[in-house]
């Protein structure tokens, strides 16, 4: 229990930093996912087929190894990424990659005939899809949205690797310096599971506030 | 820039540690696929306690990094007097972390099976064992399928985490190529396409395997 007392300003230190890449990495994949799902279900088969690749690609690559290559190899091409961009940007990337397909899911839980009454009515696509499909959309990737948050959160671990000072990393350093093992990382686990739980229930809070206008179709997994 | 001699040149080496990746995951997804089982079913356990437990004690598992649940291991164990090589240590908390969600495969794909199924073993009186054995579990199988492949997958690329706890498998050998030679461009860049072909390979595999089966199932990611 000392050893905690002791080590709590490491400890929130850590956990401020594991924070901070949690939130700017959700809001780099979200950026990146949007567009892509978007694209995966464009009528050009050219478009269609770009997103694929780059989907295929990112999540083909173990996210340890692409952290480590935009850290160590990128500068070879004169690039020098902090620890903390090249973190976010790289869970970013493999995150964006699997948000994709939680968006191209949730779209295509919109049923075919909601495109064809826009059409009726005289709707534009652009328009269709901005005003008429995303916001159901929306509603029907809540659940998978959840999941997908926590295994970001838990990617964040993986950042300790290339050396950023988040929860993870400054664990390891208290428990070399301490040895203090089991306590240290006992207390490490339930921050994570705490803050998992927030996340959870805070996206279980929005699906219910806006479950009413759930799709009926929406069938996710 | 990018040396291709040099990248043919520890090519090799890198497929060499491949094998202990590959054996690493075959093994630990093999452990988990069997230790889902009994977390599954103690799920569903009447005593409310024992389900309870094991709810939280799956919940909290997938809830925290495998990393952590590396370091933990690695570093404690040996305190309660348990002396493992580090590739057990991987194993170990490899298989405990994906069979917790093996487990929650196994449940889904358990309350997916109509209540109807079981309402008919009654009425044909079919024993508990024989309806699991004949009926139920058939039913199971086919849908869990594309899930259980996608965690393969999933753990598959999660294994470079073992060089932090210094298993010699691919990022090990490449980091430590890095190292040796002051090139990390080469080895990290051969390394993530060593993953990014096998991990396409087994993401076919596992699309044959669903199709074999016939039914598809929607992937949420893989």
């Amino acid at each position: 229990m000392d050893v905690l007392i002791e080590a709590r300003w490491v400890i929130l230190s850590g956990t401020i930093v594991s924070l901070r890449v949690f939130a700017l990495s959700v809001v780099f994949a979200a950026a990146i996912a949007l567009p892509l799902g978007i694209m995966r279900q464009s009528r050009n088969a050219v478009v269609r087929n770009i997103a694929l690749c780059w989907v295929e690609f990112f999540r083909g690559i173990s996210t340890v190894v692409q952290l480590f290559w935009l850290y160590f190899a990128l500068p070879f091409f004169g690039i020098s990424l902090s620890a903390e961009t090249a973190a976010v940007i790289g869970l970013g990337l493999v995150h964006g990659a699997y948000g994709s397909e939680i968006i191209r899911g949730a779209m295509q839980a919109i049923g075919r005939d909601q495109w064809e009454a826009a059409t009726a009515l005289g709707f534009s696509r652009r328009t269709t899809l901005l005003s008429i499909i995303l916001p159901q959309a929306f509603v029907a990737m809540l659940p998978p949205l959840g999941n997908a948050l926590v295994l970001l959160l838990k990617g964040t671990s993986i950042a300790s690797i290339i050396t950023v000072p988040e929860l993870t990393f400054q664990s390891t350093l208290v428990v070399t310096r301490t040895l203090a093992v089991v306590p240290i990382f006992a207390c490490v686990l339930f921050i994570y599971y705490a803050i998992a739980m927030a996340v959870t229930s805070a996206v279980r809070l929005v699906e219910h506030k806006f479950g009413r206008w759930r799709p009926r179709t929406a069938n996710i997994r | 820039m990018f040396d291709f001699t040099f990248a043919l040149s520890i090519l090799p080496k890198l497929a060499a540690a491949s094998l202990t990746t590959l054996c690493v995951t075959f093994a630990s997804f093999f452990l988990a696929l069997v230790l889902g089982v009994p977390l599954a079913l103690l799920r569903r356990s009447k005593w409310p306690i024992l389900s309870r437990i094991t709810t939280l004690i799956v919940d909290f598992v997938r809830c925290t990094p495998v990393l952590v649940q590396l370091f933990f291991l690695y570093f404690a164990l040996p305190g309660f007097g348990v002396r493992l090589s580090p590739i057990a240590t991987g194993l170990i908390a490899f298989s405990l972390h994906y069979g917790c969600y093996m487990s929650e495969i196994y449940r889904a794909g358990l309350e997916a099976v109509a209540r109807g199924q079981w309402d008919a073993c009654v009425a044909l009186s079919i024993s508990r064992m024989d309806a699991y054995r004949s009926i139920i579990l058939p039913q199971v199988i086919q849908p869990i399928i594309p899930a259980a492949g996608n965690y393969l997958v999933h753990m598959f690329k999660e294994t470079p985490l073992l060089a932090s706890i210094s298993v010699i498998e691919m990022m090990f050998v490449s980091a430590e190529i890095g190292a040796d030679t002051f090139r990390y461009l080469e080895p990290i860049t051969v390394c993530g396409l060593l993953f990014l072909l096998m991990s396409l390979g087994a993401a076919g595999l596992i699309r044959a395997a669903e199709r074999l089966y016939g039914r598809r199932w929607r992937r949420a990611w893989r």
